[in-house]
């Protein structure tokens, strides 16, 4: 690879599509209304980041940006602010679009200006998908708005300010898209457009326009009235002209950019032989695509080109014939969405309709199809062969490009190696950790390239949907610009592999072009990597005659003081080896971008970084390549021989890395998938784990209570199950407790599922006396040979589960059940999951769970594994999402319809009566199950019912041997955070404790929207910095449990199971045997405090300990007893709350900014924990009267 | 009564004003303390290891989770006005240099010459009238030999020094096994002032938890003697000004601390348990016993009482502790 040249012009940016849309947006409104969705949540990020910098618009204004509890509320309020004269804008996509229809329909017909951007993503269908598609914005064709697609980071930056202008012009709203993470997350250089040019393209008469037509009572005019037969109809076509006038108008404001710029759109835009036969029609980021591999097609001579759609809606029929060639024999139209049962997908209908009125004589054979749907990659190689097909003389209609379809047969076959050749371009892919900084330091470098080169850089960024130990794969390419690629790299020339652990469990070289430089990171001696490397990586590098280089980047870190940060140390060995930039260059360039990330961060942090940098290159080496493969071992299987067939086939593909290879047939088609998986994917990404010394172990049981991921368990067992087979380290001591005589107790760490966390170490109370540094829980590291602890794992997972019915139900016994919640891919030290553990050890066999989406939902149900598994009998959770908005009404939903099940097993067993017994029959209908043991008991019946059954052909026994399961009690949780319990989904939350009916709600309060990025809810505490609220929260956090108490017939409950882990217990216990609806709202910590997550359990005491969160039972049950619903918990507030905010960065960062205000926010919060506190004891020992 | 005083070149009207502590944290606690009449606002320590700590885990607790899932690019603003490190210290001390009229004494404690030297060059960017350099050493490291962390200390007074034109304080421990010379050797590097002494946090035992906690007791008089004993000692040999900090807890502290040389008194614990006005009482009284005892000024107290000037210098060394053994006597 050589140096560059240098770039003289300095007016760019490197953005991703969503800062180059909010760059836009924010200098063209005065009021943005906000809510928090993947993948546009950074533009209302920026917005409100922005404006709270004192940013201003163009017009000088700050634009006033706030936030509202659902994208519905934002619809309503930009709806408002625009009825009221602002310019106004929202930013949204996927499920958050669907919840601003109603409004849109008004701003359409309403005739408002107004242009909002959306992020493209795939609708929730079988499955949620956070990545991008056309499914949302499509299902908005029929509004009325008119919709921009934007195919690039530049254009996206451009066609918003289209939108915004076009807008004030044509009075129809426009709905701005490009796609989700591939251009909203894509990294790549723009020019900017400067305040002169936006304010030349923003029509002042046309914004005097609508601040004239503003509702006014200065000069008072009414709108959203209603409208009867005669008049709706007619005036509902009144509209008409100003769709048939919106193209002009947006294709002139398209010019007007165009000479301003020198960039020119145009509503249809095509690319190609100009006597083209064969053209691909379509919009998005994979026109880029396929104008790549048309400019290298039409070069050798090829007759081809793309029509790029611009403008989608109003639909020009007569620009989209006037950009075709009239050469053109064969015409494919892609779709990025699917509509199933339709005739074909809009685009190609459109097309279809165009090409039907306009009766043309030699009308173009047209086929569509769809691609890329969630992310879906779409390539060259696949444009080629959509190519290739209309070259046919029977082309497949209704096709797809990019999966295998074996079961309906749309797929066209491609060619995977085909590549569009650049040889001038560097194309580099990395695998990092998510914690060792490896994808912040390639935004870096490619902001580096940049800005130092005249090049064009792009950088796109793949996670894996684990949030802790989660792999990063970036992709950055450079070289002479355009860059088109909007697909990941195929091929690279040169790859970094940042943790060593990858190599034995990836293919991480199956990108390496031939030649490639490869850079690892390994934690050995130079001498020592070669033989460390499996038999398929030596094989590769030696065929591919790969360069290799290695660094103990972890060791130069850490000498550094940088433990576990390899970001830029791995960084300055890529400019080393890779020359892209002469080496003392790259390392300034380098320096100067630490300084520039961590100025916030304080001098110390530089100095680590700088002291990394300068220790690097002399730890940087060459690696000698032997001539033959020396290896002794080969890559770990994915997943045991053990697992499960559909885990083999399926599951385990996944993991590898591998789903784009799964055909259709490989999935069930209504997204329904079997439960514990989570077992057979072993991440072992722990350096350190837990390592129990029975000796002195005092049995609390404490560390397998907090443990988010179920990776330390106990098990009291029958001595007697201790066989030959035992493993000899395997460690078991005599049970302590007269409730289970004569068992023998293990504490077990499963190392390859442990994250490591700490949390059960700083629990531990038991510690040597003599040594008291000494505890029963102690943090070690890996060995290298993990065999034996394998062993131990599965001999204690053999060993018999305690009885049930025996088991008491306290903090230690909780933990001797088996927990049907496991290995999840929550964050390290995760406050929310000890939680759903404890509940599925409760009621795991019997327990529907209706789940909110949130973190909740995607370590609990995220591809390719998922935590909820089942017991030895089969039983165990069954799980379900809906949506994020009616999580509470799903779940009250789910409670019906078991209640309906269970209702006519009842009628059904009353009728059969005599044919089952009288004896049989009474026990079933009338039998208590409120104990385990009477559960058991029931369970009994169910099983002596099936018999009585039994070979009976009549409807009635064969639908109750059916039903007979639903005798048994069932167990129905709701189950989300706090974004859905007190923002998005309030009021369904209200509506379902309203019900009366036995529900159980709980609420893993992390008092943030923890997976967008940590965005205010109304659950943020005063004084807190989130997003959206960076200031530092003004206001106090919502009494949800207050509001639910109101009710009087609901328990309510707030826990803290950190601070006081028995009252959890018995909040649980006391929620589920309430015939009613219950709520609990349990304290959970979380990454977005901002500190160790092994020091929760102690935060949470302060947390207690200070009134900020106290805690209490209400159960309604008590009233009738003549005694207080309400029985506090907790005492009264002591010490200081500065203390306990103090350790969060979240506090903190509000001191940072205004200390005098932080001070005042501290007492706020200090008086409103006292008033808490007063109103909580009053109620405590309040008597209400009874009935009689 | 004239009690004026001079410290650090500062003249004072008297020699009372609040050690390093949090009174001062608040700009409503810096005004009180000045309406008690405090003399000199000193503020509480600028933690060399809390500022690079803060600075290295709000790193790791920030930084660490940036760019590691799909959904979220970091979990916590990062507003550009956010500054970590000293620039709240800062910040604070900008505004109580205009909002009171007294020296304001800022306060650094750490035992490195690297980024704390920095530290006290934006110290006295920032206003403050004189620097107090609070270094703990506690010895604990087998392989340093005394003379070397002496010598760490005063090549650290000297790297300050060259950097910063204010006048400095240095705070020392009681811990040092030559503290005369430790003492002569800051004089010579250039310190304007040696305070006596700081007060360490003490380890404390929970016993049921088996933990050691890390606690601060306030002080009493009985802390007093060593503080009299090194102030009689040095003041008779170094020429740079004393501060008497730890154990005045009523006026016949005071004078005896002054007797012995100390030019100034820091108050902590007093001030911490009965409030600011307290300065007014040990003001006054001491007024009073001044007058009660016929002097006819603090200079003529001052040092009065030291290894030079008192009747029986014998007493402040080793001697003291015979005497003590030989006036002795078991009871019969």
């Amino acid at each position: 690879m050589q140096a560059v040249a240098r770039m003289s012009s300095t007016e760019t940016l490197m953005v991703d599509g969503n800062e180059a849309v909010a760059h836009v947006a924010h200098r063209l409104t005065e009021t943005i209304a906000i809510y928090p969705i993947t993948p546009s949540s950074t533009m209302a990020e920026l917005a409100d980041e922005w404006s709270s910098q004192g940013r201003t618009n163009i017009w000088g204004g700050i634009p006033n940006v706030v936030q509202l509890q659902s994208e519905a509320g934002a619809a309503g309020t930009v709806h408002g602010a625009l009825q009221a004269g602002a310019l106004t804008t929202t930013f949204t996509a996927s499920q958050g679009l669907l919840l601003m229809i109603p409004n849109l329909y008004k701003l359409a017909g309403e005739l408002t200006p107004f242009a909002m951007h959306v992020a493209a993503r795939t609708l929730a269908t079988h499955a949620l998908s956070i990545f991008g598609d056309h499914s949302d914005v499509m299902a908005c064709r029929q509004i009325g708005t008119a919709l921009l697609a934007s195919g690039s980071v530049q254009e996206a930056h451009d066609l918003a300010a289209v939108a915004h202008a076009a807008t004030l012009q044509c009075r129809l709203p426009f709905m701005h898209f490009f796609d989700g993470f591939r251009t909203s997350h894509e990294v790549a250089r723009i020019e900017v457009l400067s305040d002169e040019v936006l304010h030349a393209l923003m029509d002042a008469k046309a914004e005097a326009a609508q601040r004239a037509r503003a509702l006014n009572p200065d000069h008072p005019v009414l709108r959203g009235t209603a409208q009867n037969p005669d008049t709706f109809f007619q005036a509902r076509e009144a509209c008409s002209p100003f769709y048939a006038a919106c193209p002009d108008k947006v294709q002139a404001v398209m010019n007007q950019l165009g000479a301003l710029t020198g960039r020119q759109y145009r509503l249809f835009d095509y690319v190609g032989h100009p006597e083209a036969e064969r053209v691909i029609i379509i919009m998005g980021s994979g026109a880029e695509v396929t104008h790549e591999l048309v400019d290298a097609l039409v070069a050798k001579g090829e007759k081809l080109g793309v029509l790029k759609v611009r403008l989608f809606r109003p639909w020009k029929a007569e620009a989209f014939l006037a950009a075709l060639p009239k050469s053109v024999k064969a015409l494919a139209v892609l779709d990025r969405t699917k509509e199933p049962g339709s005739i074909g997908e809009p685009l190609y209908m459109d097309v279809l309709s165009t090409f039907a009125e306009a009766g043309l004589a030699n009308a173009p054979r047209i086929i569509g199809g769809r691609y890329g749907l969630s992310s879906k990659e779409f390539n060259g190689g696949m444009v080629k062969a959509v190519f290739e097909e209309l070259g046919k003389a029977k082309p497949k209609n209704h096709f797809t490009i990019g999966i295998v379809d074996d079961v309906s047969h749309s797929s066209l076959d491609w060619d995977s190696k085909f590549e569009v050749a650049h040889p001038q371009r560097v194309q580099a892919v990395f695998y990092g950790l998510g914690a060792d900084g490896t994808v912040g330091a390639n935004k870096n470098t490619i902001k580096i390239i940049g800005d130092e080169t005249k090049h064009a850089a792009q950088g796109y960024f793949v996670y894996d949907s684990k949030k802790s130990g989660a792999m990063t794969i970036s992709h950055l390419r450079f070289g002479p610009g355009p860059i088109r690629s909007s697909y990941l790299v195929q091929s690279a020339n040169f790859v970094g592999v940042h943790q060593f652990q990858f190599v034995d469990r990836l293919d991480v070289l199956s990108l390496a072009a031939p030649g490639a430089v490869v850079l690892i990171n390994a934690p050995y001696a130079k001498e020592a990597v070669w033989d460390r490397l499996p038999r398929e990586m030596q094989a590769q590098i030696l065929e591919k005659k790969l360069q290799v280089y290695v660094i103990d980047a972890s060791a130069v870190a850490r000498e550094a003081g940088m433990a576990g940060r390899i970001n830029s140390v791995m960084q300055t060995c890529f400019f080393a080896i890779s020359g892209v930039l002469p080496r003392d260059e790259a390392i300034a360039c380098i320096k100067h971008s630490i300084e520039k990330t961590y100025k916030k961060k304080g001098a110390e942090v530089i100095a680590r970084n700088f002291a990394a940098v300068d220790a690097t290159l002399a730890n940087l080496h060459q690696l000698p390549i032997p001539g033959t493969v020396t290896s002794q071992h080969d890559r770990i299987p994915v997943v045991s021989k053990k697992a499960p067939d559909f885990v083999q086939r399926v599951t385990a593909v996944m993991m590898a890395n591998q789903g784009d290879l799964l055909p259709v047939s490989a999935f069930p088609p209504d997204g329904t998938w079997p439960t514990g998986t989570s077992k057979w994917e072993k991440r072992d990404i722990a350096a350190e784990v837990p390592v129990w010394d029975e000796k002195i172990c005092i049995q609390c049981n404490k560390c397998a209570f907090v443990c988010p991921h179920a990776a330390i368990r106990s098990k009291a067992y029958p001595t007697g199950a201790l066989d030959s087979a035992k493993p000899s380290a395997f460690k078991s001591i005599p049970y302590k407790g007269p409730e289970l005589p004569g068992m023998a107790y293990t504490i077990q760490v499963s190392t390859e599922d442990c994250t490591g966390c700490r949390l059960c170490v700083e629990i531990c109370p038991a510690k040597d006396k003599a040594n008291p540094k000494h505890k029963s829980l102690e943090m070690t590291t890996r060995a290298e040979n993990r065999a034996p602890e394998k062993e131990e794992l599965d001999y204690f997972l053999a060993l018999p589960e305690a009885d049930r019915t025996k088991v008491r139900l306290e903090v230690k016994g909780t933990q001797l059940l088996e927990p049907l919640f496991e290995y999840s891919g929550a964050c390290a030290g995760c406050g929310e999951t000890p939680y759903l553990k404890l509940l599925t050890q409760l009621y795991g066999d019997r327990l529907l769970i209706a789940n909110a989406t949130g973190c909740t939902s995607i370590y609990g149900g995220n591809l390719p594994t998922t935590p909820y598994s089942k017991n030895l009998d089969g039983r165990g959770p069954a799980w379900a999402n809906s949506l994020f908005e009616d999580n509470a009404e799903f779940g009250y939903g789910l409670r019906l319809g078991v209640d309906a099940l269970h209702d006519r097993a009842l009628r059904l067993l009353t009728k059969l009566g005599p044919v089952v017994g009288e004896v049989l029959t009474k026990a079933l209908l009338e039998a208590d199950q409120s104990t385990e043991a009477l559960l058991a008991e029931q369970r009994a019946r169910v099983v002596a019912l099936r018999s009585v059954l039994k070979g009976r052909t009549d409807s009635d026994s064969m639908i109750l041997s059916e039903l007979a399961d639903y005798l048994v009690k069932k167990s129905v949780w709701i189950v989300g955070g706090d974004g859905w319990a007190y923002d998005i989904g309030f009021g369904g939350v209200d509506h379902v404790l309203a019900s009366g009916r036995n529900v159980n709600l709980l609420v893993l309060d992390t008092e943030v929207y923890s997976n967008t990025g940590g965005q205010a809810s109304k659950a943020t505490p005063i004084g807190a910095s989130a997003k959206f609220a960076a200031a530092g929260k003004a206001g106090g956090k919502k009494d949800l449990g207050m509001i639910a108490m109101a009710y009087g017939n609901v328990y309510v409950a707030r826990v803290a199971s950190g601070a006081k882990d028995a009252q959890t217990v018995k909040a649980f216990l006391e929620a589920e045997s309430y015939d009613g609806p219950s709520l609990i709202i349990a304290y959970s910590h979380c990454i977005a405090h901002g500190y160790d997550m092994a020091k929760g359990p102690e935060q949470q005491k302060r947390a207690v300990d200070s009134g900020v969160w106290p805690l209490y039972r209400h159960d309604p049950r008590r009233i009738e007893k003549g005694e207080p619903a309400l029985q506090l918990d907790s005492g009264p507030p002591k010490g200081s709350i500065a203390e306990y905010m103090h350790e969060e960065a979240r506090f903190r960062i509000t001191d940072n900014l205004d200390p005098e205000r932080y001070k005042r926010l501290v007492k706020q919060a200090q008086l409103s924990a006292q008033q808490h506190y007063a109103t909580y004891e009053q109620l405590s020992k309040l008597v209400l009267p009874k009935l009689p | 009564m004239d009690l004026s005083t001079d410290y650090l070149g500062f003249k004072l009207q008297h020699p009372f004003m609040p050690g390093a502590s949090p009174m001062a944290d608040t700009l409503d606690g810096v005004r009180k303390l000045e309406d008690a009449g405090a003399a000199a606002i000193v503020l509480r320590s600028l933690f060399e290891e809390q500022v690079q700590q803060e600075q290295l885990l709000t790193h790791r607790y920030t930084d660490f989770h940036r760019d590691t899932f799909p959904e979220a690019a970091s979990f916590l603003p990062e507003p550009e006005l956010f500054h970590l490190g000293p620039d709240t210290y800062l910040e604070h001390l900008r505004r109580i240099r205009t909002a009171v009229n007294v020296p304001v004494i800022a306060s650094l404690n750490g035992l490195t010459a690297t980024s704390w030297v920095e530290h006290a060059a934006l110290i006295e960017q920032a206003g403050a009238s004189a620097l107090e350099l609070n270094v703990y050493a506690m010895g604990a490291d087998p392989g340093e030999k005394s003379s070397d962390l002496e010598q760490r200390l005063v090549e650290l007074l000297k790297a300050v020094r060259a950097r910063v034109k204010l006048p400095i304080a240095v705070k020392l421990s009681p811990y040092f096994s030559s503290l005369s010379n430790l003492a002569a050797q800051l004089d010579d590097a250039g310190a304007s002032g040696l305070v006596l002494f700081n007060r360490l946090f003490q380890p404390e035992l929970d016993i049921e938890a088996l933990e050691v906690k890390r606690v601060l007791h306030l002080s009493d008089s009985s802390e007093l003697p060593l503080r009299l004993r090194w102030l009689g000692v040095l003041s008779a040999q170094v020429g740079c000004s004393l501060a008497a900090s730890g154990g005045v807890h009523s006026v016949a502290d005071a004078v005896k601390v002054l007797m012995t040389g100390a030019d100034v008194v820091q108050v902590v614990s007093l001030l911490l348990k009965k409030g600011p006005g307290e300065l007014k009482v040990l003001r006054e009284g001491l007024s009073r016993w001044l007058e009660e005892h016929d002097y006819q000024s603090l200079g003529q107290l001052r040092g009065s009482m030291n290894y030079e000037s008192c009747p029986d210098p014998s007493a402040y060394l080793r001697a003291n502790y015979l005497l003590m053994l030989q006036s002795w006597t078991p009871e019969t």
